[in-house]
């Protein structure tokens, strides 16, 4: 076979309609066999080291999936996703250590709540476009950042943060080694992946689409405008609130310094790095932002030079990101030329409810 | 009766009147044309109706029933679909998914029903793609279904864009200038798919400055200027208005 005809072949298999779902089953697969083969390759440290930057990405991924709803799908120009992450984290911090509240019970509790302070904060903005929501996000970040730093209800430790936070436990198995963590972190991450998934081919993903596409034409088609960025908005929220539980259960000491603005740009880089709308995009996009910023950290300072120097690269020539969103496909072959016409010369007279009489008008 | 029926509107940007105390009627089951030279208001009028504007002043009536001031997207499942003047298609999306938007006001399917996929929601899903196939096939573009709509020709952009606006199963059409762009051919054809509109059911109230097309198509044209009606009748009428002559259609050699 020449090399244009495994191209082609190539092409052809990326078109089928289960193309995505099986390079994720793939993927996850991939995924539980990294602790074995780290342990088979015997990687010094018995593979610690790489099993909590995989952690790390872990749940970077999970979150930036949650705000890929709202910046990738809706196309809300949202960078202070980080808040909601702190919010969840903090909530189950809290729970854990001064309410001795196991972490699995935590989770759906610092959910809620970041969900409902999402849906709070995002009531009055929602409404902004573009540049201006996002200056307004940044502020989100910032006065949840301050509000932490200054020990607010006086439950968050201030500067130092919260420490001593329980290891997540189920029916008396404790998730304390990091390959323990690793599967507990990456089976929530295929989980994010399999529920945006399925919210991505729904009606639901696909109004997002519309109102990110042209707003005002979405709202002419009858679609709800204002309610579906808000449930984004919201559930992206949530999402990002149990990533956070998962965040606090791993590191086991959280501080406001954790939840800077900063961390919050990554986020949104990692988005639209990857491509934006795209969970196949967003998930390698967390790969290489948080990986390799782990894999250069000797070089310090001059490694965001050179990040920096990438993304600018990748905005110019490559500005739909690094994995763009595949286009979804319709079984819709049998239905063609199967229905009448309108248009009396396309289609002959298959469709003719009143007699042709021109100039009747006239 | 009448489908619609707009009394007294008034809108004004900063000092500007665009749209000075219009009231006109639309007869179910009509096709009426809104005619007037550029800037005389005639957008501003639909877009008041369809709720992208709210009127300073005055009231629009569907149906029998006050919509003035509601959003966009209650107006849309009243039964009131609209194309736009600068075609506003989701231009990266395919020519499926452009009608699929349509069905969408028409579709029962919440959050988690529809991402879970129960076999009430993929029926009503199997039926959203059937309902916009049969507007595709009914404006001719059925074959291109799986293309991106920004690949059309800005003819069949705008024969799509009322394929749309259809999915959304409206009782009252609204049409900005559906022929501009097209040729000759186009036009013709747009004139057949117009009246089978009608045929349908669908009341329609178009602006357009084909005035072949709104002579031969339009039942009755309201005459817009300075944002006030200057003139309403049959093309007939219209045409012999001395008004309407001086203002718009010019002096005939």
């Amino acid at each position: 076979m020449s090399a244009g005809a495994i191209k082609e072949r190539c092409r052809e298999l990326q078109n089928k309609r289960w193309f995505a779902s099986a390079a994720f089953v793939c993927f996850f697969l991939f995924m539980a066999l990294a602790p074995s083969l780290l342990d088979l390759f015997g990687v010094s440290g018995g593979g610690i080291a790489q099993l909590d930057m995989l952690n790390k990405i872990g749940i970077s991924a999970a979150l930036a999936l949650s705000l890929n709803v709202i910046l990738g799908q809706a196309g809300l120009f949202h960078m202070g996703h980080t808040a909601f992450f702190a919010v969840g984290a903090y909530t189950t911090a809290v729970l854990s250590t001064m309410y001795q509240w196991p972490i699995f019970s935590a989770m759906p509790v610092a959910g809620l709540l970041a969900a409902a302070i999402g849906l709070a904060v995002a009531l009055p903005i929602i409404h902004l476009r573009g540049d201006y929501l996002l200056v307004v996000t940044i502020g989100i970040v910032e006065i949840v950042r301050i509000a932490l730093m200054n020990n607010i209800f006086g439950i968050t430790g201030g500067a130092n943060g919260i420490y001593g936070i329980a290891r997540p436990a189920i029916f008396g198995f404790v998730f304390n080694s990091p390959k323990s963590q690793f599967y507990l972190i990456w089976s929530f991450t295929a989980l994010t992946v399999f529920i945006f998934y399925l919210l991505e081919h729904s009606r639901f993903g696909r109004a997002l689409n519309y109102i990110k596409a042209d707003d005002t034409a979405a709202a002419g088609c009858g679609i709800n405008v204002a309610r579906y960025k808000l449930a984004a908005f919201t559930l992206g929220a949530f999402w990002a609130g149990m990533a956070g539980t998962l965040y606090a259960a791993n590191i086991r000491t959280i501080e406001p310094t954790s939840f800077n603005f900063f961390e919050s740009v990554i986020l949104f880089a990692i988005v639209i790095l990857g491509g934006s709308g795209s969970i196949a995009g967003v998930l390698l996009g967390s790969f290489l932002l948080i990986g390799l910023q782990d894999v250069f950290r000797d070089f310090d300072s001059a490694r965001m030079l050179v990040f920096g120097l990438a993304m600018m690269a990748m905005m110019i020539f490559r500005p739909q990101g690094l994995l763009p969103p595949r286009r979804r496909r319709y079984d819709a072959r049998k239905l063609m030329g199967k229905y009448a016409c309108g248009i009396s010369r396309q289609c002959g007279a298959k469709y003719n409810p009143y007699d042709e009489d021109e100039g009747s008008a006239s | 009766m009448s489908a619609l029926s707009l009394r007294n509107l008034l809108k004004t940007f900063g000092g500007l009147v665009a749209v000075a105390n219009v009231s006109f009627e639309v007869e179910d089951l009509s096709i009426v044309g809104l005619i007037g030279p550029n800037g005389a208001g005639k957008t501003t009028v639909f877009n008041m109706i369809t709720g992208n504007y709210r009127p300073d002043s005055g009231d629009v009536i569907f149906n029998r029933r006050a919509i003035t001031g509601m959003p966009t997207h209650e107006i849309v499942s009243l039964g009131i679909a609209r194309t736009f003047q600068n075609i506003r298609l989701f231009q990266n999306m395919t020519v499926l998914e452009n009608v699929l938007a349509g069905c969408h006001c028409r579709m029962k399917a919440g959050l988690f029903s529809s991402m879970f996929r129960f076999p009430r929601q993929r029926r009503e899903e199997r039926h959203a793609v059937e309902q916009a196939m049969r507007e595709l096939a009914f404006v001719g573009l059925d074959r291109q279904y799986n293309n991106l709509a920004g690949n059309l020709s800005y003819g069949n952009q705008r024969l799509l864009e009322i394929a749309r606006a259809l999915a959304s199963q409206p009782r009252f059409l609204i049409l900005d200038e559906p022929a501009g762009g097209m040729n000759d051919q186009e036009t013709e054809d747009l004139m057949g798919l117009i009246r089978n509109i009608r045929g349908r059911d669908i009341t329609v109230l178009l602006i357009e400055h084909d005035m072949n097309l709104v002579m031969r198509v339009c039942e009755k044209i309201v005459v817009l200027e300075y944002g006030a009606v200057i003139a309403e009748g049959t093309p007939a009428q219209i045409k012999t208005n001395p008004l309407v002559i001086e203002a718009y259609l010019g002096v005939e050699d």
